[in-house]
């Protein structure tokens, strides 16, 4: 029976409590199992497998707080069958969790450091539990710095959530937009022009990135040129992941499973990788 | 060294320049303070010089019948406004207006052409400063124009 209980194949019953629209095609999720009131143990930068029964299954990241287990968050976007039948499912309806697979952002390493986040898009919500955990243990960190960059006003997710964090005073939040539009006066350019101004000591700084890989790729040239060293930058890989356990083959990356091996990884251990336009 | 020379040598385009022609450049600078929605200068007009930003931020538009006024990118603290002084017919190519108080040092166009003529090692180091800028918003165009964050079909 035990096996069957903790089987990684097998999804658990989750209810929806909550189904909040972020943007026009981006919604969060809060969920809670629907038998027993235990808790969901994850680390930051870990993924579940969301099923939709009758539709399909989906990788989605966590998006909650790592320290607030009672509440399971995940933010995705409506892009296919199974996330736009996600986008529509109501409070009390049931849907089915696997995991949490993957690597996480390593927070524990960050001690003592500055650390840099920086967002591009719908980038952020895995970033979110990592940010979250940063500012529950603030006096562990030096500088924290949020760089995050979205396609319009519109589409920038948590404003409010933004605004709270930029108000603490003790995390630098920088946003910026592709397009300007209306009456944002805010900045506009692509995520990477706020990384020359970012006020990190790059000998004693770690980067967490995450967003579309040509996003990821030119902030990771834009860190190297502040000097910060390869081995410092962490990155949140995407691929279309399956099992979960690295068995299927579906998410493989040269020698490695996205799934298992990911999705945080070392630059340095994926440069060569990502070097290589055939994988 | 007077305060304009000084806040041109402190400035991050002109970092590391020979001192002797951050004495010459002086000459052709002013101080300028923009309030929020200021408009600096405007698109087709005669392109009058560049603006060192000391504080604030400046936003290029570009204005587009029936949708208005788009922003395409902002210049803050440290950023460089303004390169079409540099090339004929000298006209500006965008509209730039002060998203907030604006502080620049406002070089004058026709001032600094005349120096880099008749010091040909400064017309040099001015191009290489100016083509660093223009590479680095090259990039970032090319970043928007992939329109990254949307949904890949």
């Amino acid at each position: 029976m035990n096996t069957r209980v903790n089987d990684p194949m097998l999804p658990r019953s989750f209810r929806v409590q909550r189904v909040r629209r972020e943007t026009y095609d981006t919604f969060s999720l809060e969920l809670k199992p629907a038998r027993g009131n235990g808790g969901y143990k994850f680390s930051p930068g870990q993924f579940n497998m969301l099923y939709v029964f009758g539709t399909g299954e989906v990788p989605i990241s966590i998006s909650g707080d790592p320290l607030n287990p009672q509440k399971l968050v995940h933010t995705t976007r409506m892009v296919g069958p199974v996330t736009q039948a996600m986008g529509k499912l109501k409070k009390d309806d049931i849907i089915g969790v696997r995991g949490p697979f993957g690597t996480h952002w390593p927070v524990e390493l960050a001690e003592g450091k500055d650390v840099v986040i920086v967002a591009g898009g719908i980038g952020l919500p895995p970033l979110r539990p990592a940010i979250y955990y940063l500012l529950k243990n603030r006096d562990k960190y030096n500088k924290l710095i949020l760089l995050y960059g979205a396609r319009t006003k519109d589409e920038i997710l948590y404003p409010r959530e933004l605004e709270q964090w930029r108000s603490r005073f003790d995390l630098d939040v920088h946003v910026t937009v592709d397009r300007g539009t209306g009456d944002w006066r805010g900045n506009v350019g692509v995520v990477t022009t706020l990384i020359p101004k970012a006020p990190f000591d790059h000998t004693n700084t770690i980067a967490f990135v995450c967003g579309p890989e040509v996003m990821f790729r030119f902030t990771v040239i834009e860190l190297l040129k502040r000097a910060l060293p390869h081995n410092c930058i962490y990155v949140s890989m995407e691929r279309n992941m399956k099992c979960g356990v690295g068995l299927c083959g579906h998410c493989q990356f040269g020698t490695t499973f996205i799934c298992k091996d990911g999705p945080v990884f070392r630059f340095d251990h994926i440069k060569d990788l990502l070097e290589k336009q055939e994988i | 060294m007077d305060n304009i020379e000084k806040l041109i040598a402190e400035h991050a385009f002109f970092k590391g320049l020979d001192p002797k022609y951050l004495k010459l450049l002086a000459k052709c600078a002013t101080i300028e303070q923009f309030d929020a929605e200021d408009i600096i200068y405007r698109e087709g007009k005669p392109a009058k010089g560049f603006y060192l930003v000391l504080q604030g931020r400046i936003g290029k538009e570009v204005n587009v019948p029936h949708r208005g006024p788009i922003t395409v990118q902002t210049i803050e603290e440290g950023g460089v406004a303004g390169w079409c002084w540099l090339v004929p017919p000298h006209n500006n190519c965008f509209t730039a207006r002060a998203y907030e108080k604006t502080k620049t040092v406002t070089m004058d166009g026709e001032c600094v052409r005349e120096k880099c003529l008749e010091d040909q090692l400064l017309g040099y180091e001015f191009y290489k400063r100016f083509t660093n800028v223009i590479i680095a918003q090259l990039q970032a165009t090319k970043l928007q124009l992939m329109d990254i964050y949307a949904v890949q079909s």
